[in-house]
């Protein structure tokens, strides 16, 4: 069954939202078709295309899309999925034997970003970083006040002072489960897949140790590395 | 070449002001040329540390939008020629800079001077960014404490971003120093310690300025330390500092760090 997503302007805060689910229940999406109807944002078609690639970020396979304008649209036509005709659910393509379903589209495809980010400087503080095709390497410190945000997994050879939102893709990314990595834990604040714990809930014994963390169930897990 | 030195660090009150006067003057005693520029447009605080406040007529906003000519705004020292002022202007504020005067000015200034050395408003915004975006080469100024530590990281990421360099794809070389430094404090433990603070930041230290009531006599007098009593610990801690800057290799002397006999009698000498 596919899902229909009716995003609305604002966007920014409808996004929001969205994640917001999305970090209740990372799995909701998992292999799910879904159809984005787009009536509530009539006159904004210049965005559609950061629109779906935001969404692909989040793991979310758009098949086709719904209550466009396809005049608006225009040249952006043949690069956003197939528009699906008028609201009823007319036979999503799986539904159609004989007839060879029109492929729908695997994904549409995000220009393929490198599998991993390296950064050979520190991140300082007020500064984010935001990698969500994978996992993100820092050779040196993370600052507080800054934040590192990966699909994957995040390691730092350094000092982890800031965030760290680790696996923003929750296991899509062929089924590994992310972790965060660091030589010395005084973060302000580790996340994985939607879960995470202040400075406040961390042991302070692991303070300032090189740790590993990772998610056991619905719970951040931090274990020392020496 | 002239090299254009930005003074900054976020926070305020931790010395931009008096280490743009006490390395201007300390470089200016070399023998280079050197002009010291106020950015803090609506709060110049520049002109009173260097002795200048009763003779200035025009300043960086009259030169910014064409009113008047560069040379009519430079003050030149009484006590070193080589030593150049362009004020700021008290009465009017940041948003009368305009990218293209201040481009404009810095490339006149260039063509004068060896060296060109902006103090930086405090805060991040336009006015920081502005003293900053030419920039060779940047000090960093911060106290021992965790929120000037946090604002210098700040600022230097804008540095690695924000900044004509930066943009280029090349950097700009940051350097720490380190002022308002207590050993008598930094020994009963009540401020960051030195490897602390260079773990955090990561750049090199060009020098660790103690602190003095010698800055205060000397910002009382209207003269950067280094002129008004270059024998004073803050002073000589100023010199080293610039020596540093033009390439030399200095041991650091880090008042209190030391053990034994050796600490005794520079510690004395330092507090």
């Amino acid at each position: 069954m596919a899902v229909v997503l009716m995003p609305d302007q604002p966007l920014v805060e409808w996004m929001a939202q969205l994640d917001a689910q999305i970090a209740r229940s990372p799995r909701f999406f998992d292999g799910r078709p879904v159809v984005l109807d787009l009536e509530g944002l009539a006159g904004a078609e210049a965005g559609f295309l950061a629109l779906i690639d935001d969404l692909a970020a989040r793991a979310i396979r758009i098949i086709g899309i719904e209550n466009a304008d396809e005049a608006a649209l225009g040249p952006l036509l043949p690069r956003l999925p197939p528009v699906l005709s008028g609201g009823r659910t007319v036979g999503l393509p799986v539904l159609v034997p004989g007839d060879p379903p029109p492929p729908p589209e695997p994904e549409p495809p995000p220009e393929r970003e490198p599998p991993a980010l390296v950064l050979d400087r520190p991140v300082r503080s007020g500064q984010s970083v935001a990698f969500t095709g994978g996992d993100v390497t820092v050779i040196g410190s993370v600052a507080s006040g800054s934040e590192v945000i990966a699909g994957g997994s995040i390691h730092v050879y350094g000092t982890l002072r800031g965030r760290a939102i680790a696996g923003l893709l929750g296991s899509g990314l062929g089924g590994v489960p992310a972790r965060i990595f660091c030589r010395r834990l005084e973060a302000e604040l580790l996340a994985i897949d939607g879960v995470y714990k202040t400075a406040d809930e961390m042991d302070p014994a692991l303070q300032g140790r090189a740790v590993q963390v990772w998610l056991d169930g619905d719970q951040i897990a931090i274990a020392a590395l020496d | 070449m002239a090299k254009v030195l930005v003074v900054t660090s976020g926070k305020g009150g931790v010395g931009k002001t008096t280490s743009t006067a006490a390395l201007g003057a300390g470089l200016a005693q070399t023998g280079k040329k050197v002009v010291v520029v106020d950015f803090d447009v609506g709060l110049r605080n520049l002109d009173l540390i260097m002795g200048a406040e009763r003779r200035v007529v025009y300043d960086l906003i009259n030169v910014v939008q064409g009113d008047a000519k560069l040379s009519q705004a430079l003050i030149r020292d009484k006590r070193l020629e080589t030593l150049t002022l362009l004020p700021a202007s008290q009465t009017r504020d940041k948003d009368a800079l305009s990218s293209e005067g201040v481009a404009r000015v810095m490339e006149e200034l260039r063509e004068k001077f060896d060296w060109v050395i902006c103090d930086s408003p405090a805060g991040i915004e336009r006015g920081a960014q502005l003293a900053m975006y030419h920039a060779d080469t940047a000090v960093v100024v911060t106290n021992p404490e965790i929120s000037s530590v946090r604002d210098s990281d700040r600022i230097i990421g804008l540095l690695d971003s924000k900044t004509a360099r930066a943009e280029k794809g090349d950097r700009v070389d940051k350097h720490l120093l380190l002022t308002r430094y207590d050993p008598a404090r930094a020994k009963r433990g009540e401020m960051l310690k030195t490897e602390d603070i260079l773990e955090i930041l990561s750049i090199p230290l060009l020098g660790i300025i103690p602190e003095s009531q010698d800055v205060l006599r000397a910002s009382n007098l209207g003269a950067p330390v280094t002129l008004a009593d270059p024998a004073c610990p803050p002073a000589r801690a100023y010199t080293d500092a610039v020596r540093r800057l033009l390439g030399e290799k200095l041991a650091m002397a880090v008042p209190g760090d030391k053990k034994g006999l050796f600490n005794k009698l520079f510690g004395r000498r330092v507090a």
